[in-house]
């Protein structure tokens, strides 16, 4: 594998952490303009949360896709069209397998390795300390470029609920399979799409189903006039209808499709459309209509067999699953690094290249309103591309990159989104493909 | 060549629907780690044209072959998304070699999927310039067409070399070409996705493809077209096919090496 002499250094090579869907496309991008790539994973085998052997993933037995088939699969890897609109988390496996192995992926993966620190050099790359996942010594390689695309679905974030429990809380990482709902009474909290999906599944298990939500959200179905919801959306997002018109057609498709969920109890959106990363849940509604599931407020405090509601109500579940999400987490670099403010939220151009660092990206770090692979794949060409740039013209790259820079945040991150960690990562998934567009196109232009 | 395509509105909201896809395939006996190579056929063609004698040439040179017959009634962007579909099926990542109609289904797959290397053999890249030659060739099979009327290819205007007469009757017999007003643009070729290496081939004596409009799709991939000259539009079918598929499968080598 290693060409030059000192097994350490690996000159213009590029390192890529995480085998995972965006660690995939990176690999495969950076091969295709030429570049030498070692890429790290901690498991002993590709698809990162898809895989759902692996301790990370936050996948159970009933995932499926909640944004279809066509916004959802690389853009020059199709997933076959025999598949269903939204296919289950197993076809997504399998389909990110067959792409690894289609582009000869695994033979510059080094599995069961994880990356343990990555410091820049003095010339611009890193030294990159590798250990293996099972033990031993641990090895310092030097790379020209770092490309982190460790995923951000994996640390659980748990809610600081005051009080002691007597039944059992999870978080929903730690959910696999719906016979733990069985005959139990179980209360979900969080009204994310994992939170409504895991409601849903305790809905057809469980003797009882409370659904904790912090706020008002819209529920928007996976269905609308017979095709997936995400696909008539775009066709409404081709004509670039003003977001007004699209904020108030789309509470039109809500009220005719999923109806006023207020009457069931649930409180009414406290933020516009399009403002919080979509809810799409067919079965949600139905449940509430068919009283399998109580929608409850936020969980102030456990206090023994009882939890405290915020509205003074006591609930007695058996068994609390915490839908609440994730936290990106990059322990293997320093915070400063990536531009972390305290909260440990990083400031990334394009929520993809470090300010300082031109030679460090992040792959895969938005929450787009559609699948986060299209997104991925062009991240992944325009570092690879910008890579490029800066070795076959450092001028021109060094223009582009002042030219980037002074471009607001506004540019490719429109949206006005509820201020929560949950929406740090919040883009439009035209507004940001567009921006990275007009980057390609910079780049291009000027190579 | 067009620019980097993010936004694609038509894939995303009105996916083709998939279909039943016939695929002939022949595989080499052992399997040396060469990509699969997949033939697209042109105009009233099918896997037939391939399948008589480069299909079992280029397995026979160790390369795993596949050849694509066009889904009934699909326009080019069903044919274009059938290639896709079929190429992204086979376990490695496959080169692509269309001929005639086909090559312009390979340019355009070549915008959408990362092949290993592609070939545009007699390419039709240029529809009205294929309808002139038509027109000159074969005026009384062509016109009708123009009206909505049955489309007859002639003998001449595929073969060249001296192949028995009954050879070439019964593989007239066997095309069945449904031609559409979309044929007739000049396409411009997307810019290839993976910036594959790119043959174009063809030959001085074809009464289809003009040697302008070979010369204009070798340069649009920066080439020259590799030429076989007294061979007529249907290469693999001719006397001689075995130049040209020779031809191809060593640059391949050389390409993939």
């Amino acid at each position: 594998m290693h060409d030059s002499p000192d097994p350490g250094e690996r000159r213009d090579a590029v390192c890529v952490v995480g085998a995972g869907a965006s660690g995939l496309t990176a690999v495969k991008n950076l091969l295709e303009l030429g570049f030498q790539v070692d890429c790290y994973e901690r498991e002993t085998a590709v698809g990162g949360a898809w895989n759902w052997r692996h301790d990370r993933s936050p996948v159970y037995a009933g995932t499926h896709l909640i944004s279809s088939r066509p916004l959802t699969e690389f853009p020059d890897f199709p997933m076959p069209d025999t598949w269903p609109d939204y296919p289950h988390h197993s076809q997504v496996l399998t389909y990110l397998e067959r792409y690894a192995s289609h582009f000869r992926l695994g033979e510059h993966i080094w599995f069961g390795t994880e990356v343990v620190s990555a410091v820049p050099t003095d010339d611009g790359g890193w030294e990159v300390t590798t250990r293996s996942t099972g033990g031993g010594a641990s090895r310092t390689s030097r790379y020209a470029a770092l490309i982190v695309a460790n995923g951000h679905n994996w640390d659980p974030r748990k809610p600081a609920i005051p009080g002691e429990f007597r039944g059992r809380v999870m978080h929903s990482s730690a959910y696999k399979d719906p016979a733990v709902l069985r005959g139990r009474k179980v209360l979900v909290v969080g009204g994310g799409n994992t939170g409504c999906d895991i409601a849903v599944e305790a809905a057809q298990q469980a003797s009882q189903v409370w659904h904790s939500t912090r706020r008002g959200y819209w529920y928007a179905p996976k269905y609308i006039l017979g095709r997936p919801a995400d696909q008539v959306n775009d066709a409404l997002l081709k004509w670039r209808l003003p977001l007004r018109l699209r904020q108030w057609l789309y509470r039109r498709t809500v009220r005719l499709t999923t109806g006023d969920l207020t009457r069931f109890g649930l409180p009414a959106p406290d933020h516009q459309p399009y403002e919080s990363h979509p809810i799409v849940n067919s079965q949600l509604p139905y449940y509430l209509g068919h009283g399998r599931i109580t929608p409850v407020p936020d969980v102030t405090a456990f206090d023994g067999a009882a939890v405290e509601l915020s509205d003074g109500r006591r609930v007695e579940p058996d068994l609390v699953i915490t839908a609440t999400g994730y936290r990106p987490r990059f322990e293997f670099l320093a915070p400063e690094l990536l531009d972390a403010d305290e909260s440990g939220r990083p400031d990334l151009h394009l929520h993809t290249f470090a300010r300082k660092h031109p030679t460090l990206a992040v792959i895969g770090l938005v929450q787009p309103d559609a699948g986060v692979f299209p997104l991925a794949h062009w991240q992944s060409v325009a570092t690879a591309r910008w890579l490029r740039l800066r070795l076959s013209d450092p001028a021109k790259a060094a223009a582009v990159q002042q030219k980037e820079s002074a471009k607001p945040l506004a540019s490719w991150s429109k949206r006005r989104v509820v201020k929560t960690e949950r929406h740090w990562f919040e883009v439009d998934h035209l507004d940001y493909l567009r921006s990275l567009e007009s980057l390609l196109n910079e780049m291009e232009s000027a190579s | 060549m067009t620019g980097f395509d993010l936004l694609r509105f038509d894939d995303w909201t009105k996916p083709v629907p998939p279909a039943e896809r016939d695929v002939a395939a022949l595989l080499p006996d052992d399997d040396e780690g060469r990509p699969p190579v997949l033939f697209v056929p042109g105009l009233g063609h099918a896997a037939w044209a391939f399948a008589e004698h480069w299909l079992p040439h280029t397995a026979g040179r160790g390369f795993p072959a596949h050849a694509l017959s066009p889904r009934p009634g699909g326009d080019l962007r069903a044919q274009v998304h059938d290639v896709v579909q079929t190429a992204a099926s086979l376990p490695r990542q496959a080169v692509l070699i269309g001929h005639g109609v086909g090559a312009q289904v390979v340019a355009r797959a070549l915008g959408r999927y990362p092949a290993r290397a592609a070939v545009l053999v007699a390419p039709v890249l240029d529809g009205r310039s294929a309808l002139g030659s038509a027109l000159l060739a074969n005026p009384a099979g062509t016109i009708p067409a123009l009206f909505g009327g049955r489309l007859r290819i002639s003998a001449r205007q595929l073969f060249n070399s001296g192949l028995p007469a009954e050879q070439t009757a019964e593989y007239l017999s066997r095309l069945d070409p449904k031609p559409r007003a979309e044929l007739l643009r000049r396409a411009v070729p997307p810019r290839p996705v993976g910036d594959p290496p790119v043959l174009v081939v063809g030959s001085p004596d074809d009464r289809v493809v003009a040697r302008k409009a070979l010369d204009r799709a070798a340069a649009a991939y920066a080439g020259a077209p590799l030429m076989f000259p007294g061979m007529g539009h249907d290469l693999m079918l001719e006397e001689s096919w075995a130049e040209p598929i020779d031809a191809i499968l060593d640059w391949l080598t050389k390409q993939v090496k």
